[in-house]
C-alpha cells in the first residue's frame, strides 16, 4: 500500500523524531512511504488567527501536493483535520472545492490509518513503562478520532496505562493563543501537568506534536520527572 | 454601554481573574458538578444526539420565520388583554418600562432573573424613573447586595463567590448574625424577598420560551421567585430576547428539555411556569396588567447573516460549563454580562468590536462548547469566523501580527521559499539553543518561552533526513 506522507511542519523542523517513527512503523507495516519534497505548512497558523484570505495560497499548493495520493497519513491530528477543513474553506469554488473534497476523503491520521484501513490493532510494539495520554482536541472533537490510539496502545506489550484526569480538557496551546493570551495559556498547561502529575506515569503520550511541545515545554521548564513521548515513536518501539 | 462591565484592560480582567485563586476553585468545582450532571442527564436520554438536532431545526425554523411568529406572538398577547412593545434599542426598551412605572407611580419593582434586562441595564432605567428594584433570585440577590457586583455567569450569577463571603457580605449590608450555613444564609434571604414581594408595584421577569400559537410564556427556575413576581404585583412586566419564542407548546416541550438537562442536569427544574396575559374575569390571582417587551437592541442585525446561527442560543450555559478558558480566567474577565464561549461570541455582535475585540482570541478553538450545545451551535467556527471578520473586514489586526501572516502565507505557499528559509533555522536560532531546548526565545517567541521551554530544531529537517535515506544514506 502506497502512503504519501504529510509530515507537518512541526515535524519537519522540531520534531523529526516523530517523522521517523513514522516512517519506520508504517513501513513495517507493509506500507511504501513516499514524502513528496513540495509540502509546506497546512496553513492552521495564519488560518486559525483569522487570514482566511491569506492562506488559501498555501493550502492549494498543499492540495496540490497531495491530490494524486494513494493514502495521506500524518501524525498529527490536529494537522490531519486542517486537510478535512479545506473543503468548507473552499466552499462554492468550482475547482477547489471538488480537490479539497478528494483530499479529505484520502486523508488520515497515523493511528486511524493504522486501525480504519490497515485494520491492524497490535503493531508488535513493546513499552515497558506506565503511560498516560493526552486526547487532543482537534484530533478528537473535529477529526472525530477517540479509539484508534487507545486500540492501539492497550495492545503494545509491557506498557502500563493510566487514565489522565479531566483528559477532555485542552491543554492550552490553540496555536496562536499560546502566545497571543500567554497568561492564560500559562494557567491551563499548569492544570493539565498537574493532571499528568497525578497519574504518577513515567511517559506523557500524545497524537499531536503541538500539543506535546507545549505540555512537554512547561514539564521541562519545571524541571518535572515526567518523559513526553509521540504515540508513533511508542509504538515503532520494540 | 449596557453589557459592558467595569472598566478595566482586558489583560488587567485576566490578571485579576487568575489571581483570583478562591474564585478559579469554586469555577473549576461547580464545573465538574454540572459537567457530570448534564452527562448523565443527557445520556438518560438515550438519543441526545437526535434531540440536539430537533432543537437546532426547532430554532432556525423560528428564527427563518420570525416576522411570522413575533406577529402571531403579538396578537394573541393582545387578544388576551396584554400590551406588546417591540424595542429597537435598549433605550427604547427601558423608556417604554419607565413608563409604565411612572403611570403606575410605581416604588418598588421586584425582578426575577433575567439577562436580556442586565443586557440593557434596566435596573438603572428604573431606578433613574425613581424606583427600588429588587432582585429576587437569590444569586442576583446577593449580587445586589454587595453593592451591584455583576454577574459572572449565565445560569449561575454568584458563582464566583463561596457562602463564606455571602456570609460576609450579609452581615456588612443587612446585619445578618448567622453562620454561613446556605439554609440559614437563604432562609435569611428569603425573609427579606418576602416582605419585598408584599410591598412591590411591579413585577419584571426575562422569558425563557414564549408560545406564539398562544401568546404565553415561561419560566424555567429553581426557586420559585419568579412565581411570586407573577402572581403577588398588580402589574407585570416580561422582557423577552426578539428570538426567545416557539411556535407551539409542542415545540416548547422539546427545548425545555434541552434546557434544563444541559444547563443543570436536571430533567425538570422545580418550576416550570407558563402564563398567559393578565387575570382573567373568573382568576383569582396574576397581574391586573401585563406587558410584554420585546427586544432587539442588535439581533435583527445579526438575523440572515454569517453568526445567524448564535440566535439559536437557550442560554442554558453548557458551553461555559466545558470552557476551559472561563475555567482559569473566571466570568468577570470577558467584561459583558455573556461570559464563556457563548459570551466572546455575541458580546462583539450586540456591543461591537470597539469593546470586544478580544474575546474571539480567548479561546483555543478547542471546541468543547460546540460539542455540548444543545442546539448546535459552531461555537468555535463562530469564533474563527470573529477572527477574520477583524482581520479582513475589519482591517483591525495589529501591524506586526499582519506582516508575520503575510510571510508566513509567503513561505508557506512557496515550497522553495520554505525549504530555503527553513534551512537555515538551526543556524538562526543557535545563538538562542541550549542543548535541545530553547529557554529565552526571541521576538513572539519570548512569550511562549516565558513559561515553557521550546524544543531547539531538528539539526536535520526531518526532509533531509528522508532524502538521505532515499539515497542508502544515514539512518537514525
Ligand atoms: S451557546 Fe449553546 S451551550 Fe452555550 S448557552 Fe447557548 S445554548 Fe447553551
Amino acid at each position: 500500500m502506497k502512503v504519501t506522507l504529510f509530515a507537518t511542519c512541526i515535524v519537519d523542523l522540531f520534531q523529526g523524531n516523530v517523522g521517523k517513527a513514522t516512517v519506520e512503523l508504517l513501513e513495517r507495516l507493509g506500507c511504501e512511504i513516499e514524502f513528496p519534497e513540495s509540502q509546506v505548512c497546512c496553513g492552521q497558523p495564519s488560518y486559525n488567527s483569522g487570514y482566511v484570505n491569506e492562506t488559501k495560497d498555501a493550502m492549494k499548493k498543499m492540495i496540490d501536493t497531495f491530490i494524486d495520493a494513494e493514502y495521506v497519513v500524518s501524525p498529527s491530528g490536529s494537522c490531519a483535520y486542517m486537510f478535512h477543513e479545506y473543503q468548507h474553506i473552499f466552499k462554492g469554488d468550482p475547482v477547489w472545492e471538488p480537490k479539497a473534497k478528494k483530499l479529505a476523503e484520502k486523508t488520515y491520521e497515523l493511528t486511524q490509518f493504522i486501525v480504519d484501513v490497515l485494520k491492524v490493532e497490535d503493531v508488535g510494539a513493546r513499552f515497558d513503562a506506565t503511560v498516560t495520554y493526552h486526547t487532543s482536541c482537534h484530533m478528537t472533537r473535529l477529526l472525530g478520532v477517540k479509539e484508534a490510539p487507545m486500540t492501539l496502545l492497550k495492545n503494545v506489550k509491557g506498557l502500563k496505562f493510566t487514565e489522565l484526569p479531566g483528559k477532555e480538557q485542552c491543554c492550552g496551546f490553540g496555536g496562536t493563543f499560546a502566545v497571543k493570551m500567554a497568561q492564560i495559556s500559562e494557567q491551563m498547561v499548569d492544570e493539565k501537568v498537574l493532571h499528568v502529575e497525578e497519574t504518577g506515569a513515567e511517559y506523557l503520550i500524545g497524537a499531536d506534536a503541538a500539543c506535546l511541545m507545549n505540555i512537554g515545554g512547561r514539564i521541562e521548564r519545571q524541571g518535572k520527572p515526567i518523559k513526553v513521548m509521540h504515540i508513533a515513536e511508542v509504538l515503532n518501539s520494540r | 454601554m449596557s453589557m459592558k462591565i467595569g472598566e478595566d484592560k482586558f489583560k488587567e480582567r485576566v490578571g485579576k481573574g487568575i489571581d483570583n485563586t478562591f474564585m478559579r476553585g469554586a469555577v473549576a468545582g461547580a464545573q465538574e458538578r454540572m459537567g457530570t450532571r448534564r452527562e448523565n442527564a443527557t445520556e438518560e436520554l438515550g438519543n441526545w444526539e437526535e434531540w440536539r438536532s430537533h432543537g437546532e431545526e426547532i430554532r432556525k425554523h423560528v428564527l427563518e420565520n420570525l416576522d411570522f411568529y413575533l406577529e402571531q406572538l403579538s396578537e394573541n398577547v393582545a387578544a388576551r388583554g396584554g400590551h406588546v412593545f417591540f424595542a429597537q434599542t435598549a433605550a427604547e426598551a427601558n423608556e417604554y418600562i419607565q413608563g409604565v412605572a411612572k403611570s403606575k407611580n410605581a416604588k418598588k419593582v421586584v425582578k426575577a432573573k433575567s439577562m436580556v434586562t442586565e443586557e440593557i441595564s434596566l435596573n438603572s432605567a428604573l431606578q433613574q424613573a425613581g424606583c427600588e428594584v429588587i432582585e429576587t433570585d437569590l444569586g442576583e440577590y446577593i449580587l445586589q447586595v454587595d453593592d451591584h457586583d455583576p454577574p459572572s455567569h449565565i445560569v449561575v450569577p454568584a458563582l464566583h463567590k463561596n457562602k463564606e463571603q455571602i456570609r460576609d457580605v450579609f452581615a456588612e449590608k443587612l446585619g445578618y448574625q448567622k453562620t454561613s450555613k446556605p439554609e440559614e444564609l437563604a432562609l435569611h434571604a428569603r425573609q427579606k424577598l418576602r416582605e419585598e414581594f408584599m410591598s412591590a408595584d411591579i413585577g419584571i421577569t426575562g422569558c425563557n420560551f414564549a408560545v406564539a400559537e398562544t401568546g404565553s410564556f415561561s419560566l424555567v427556575t429553581n426557586e420559585g421567585n419568579a412565581d411570586l413576581v407573577t402572581s403577588l404585583p398588580k402589574t407585570q412586566i416580561t422582557v423577552m430576547g426578539m428570538e426567545r419564542l416557539v411556535p407551539t407548546f409542542e415545540e416548547m416541550e422539546v427545548l425545555v428539555s434541552l434546557l434544563t438537562r444541559s444547563s443543570v442536569g436536571q430533567k425538570l427544574t422545580s418550576y416550570i411556569t407558563v402564563l398567559t396575559g393578565p387575570r382573567e374575569e373568573l382568576e383569582t390571582d396574576g397581574p391586573e396588567e401585563f406587558h410584554l417587551v420585546i427586544v432587539d437592541n442588535g439581533r435583527s442585525s445579526i438575523l440572515g447573516g454569517e453568526f445567524q446561527s448564535v440566535l439559536n442560543c437557550i442560554r442554558c450555559a453548557a458551553c461555559i460549563n466545558v470552557c476551559p478558558v472561563y475555567r482559569q480566567v473566571g466570568g468577570h474577565s470577558y467584561g459583558s454580562i455573556y461570559s464563556g464561549p457563548i459570551g466572546a461570541v455575541l458580546s462583539p455582535l450586540l456591543g461591537g468590536y470597539d469593546e470586544f475585540k478580544e474575546l474571539p482570541y480567548a479561546t483555543t478553538l478547542c471546541g468543547a462548547c460546540t460539542e455540548v450545545c444543545p442546539v448546535k451551535i459552531p461555537l468555535h467556527e463562530l469564533l474563527h469566523k470573529h477572527r477574520q471578520v477583524i482581520v479582513e473586514k475589519e482591517g483591525r489586526a495589529p501591524f506586526a501580527e499582519k506582516m508575520a501572516m503575510k510571510a508566513f502565507g509567503m513561505g508557506a505557499s512557496s515550497p522553495a521559499l520554505y525549504k530555503l528559509g527553513t534551512k537555515f533555522v538551526p543556524s538562526v536560532m543557535s545563538p538562542f539553543t541550549d542543548g535541545d531546548k530553547i529557554s529565552k526565545g526571541p521576538g513572539p517567541l519570548k512569550l511562549w518561552t516565558d513559561s515553557r521551554d521550546f524544543p531547539a530544531p531538528n539539526k536535520e529537517r526531518f526532509r533531509d533526513w528522508f532524502k538521505n535515506r532515499d539515497k542508502g544514506g544515514k539512518e537514525s
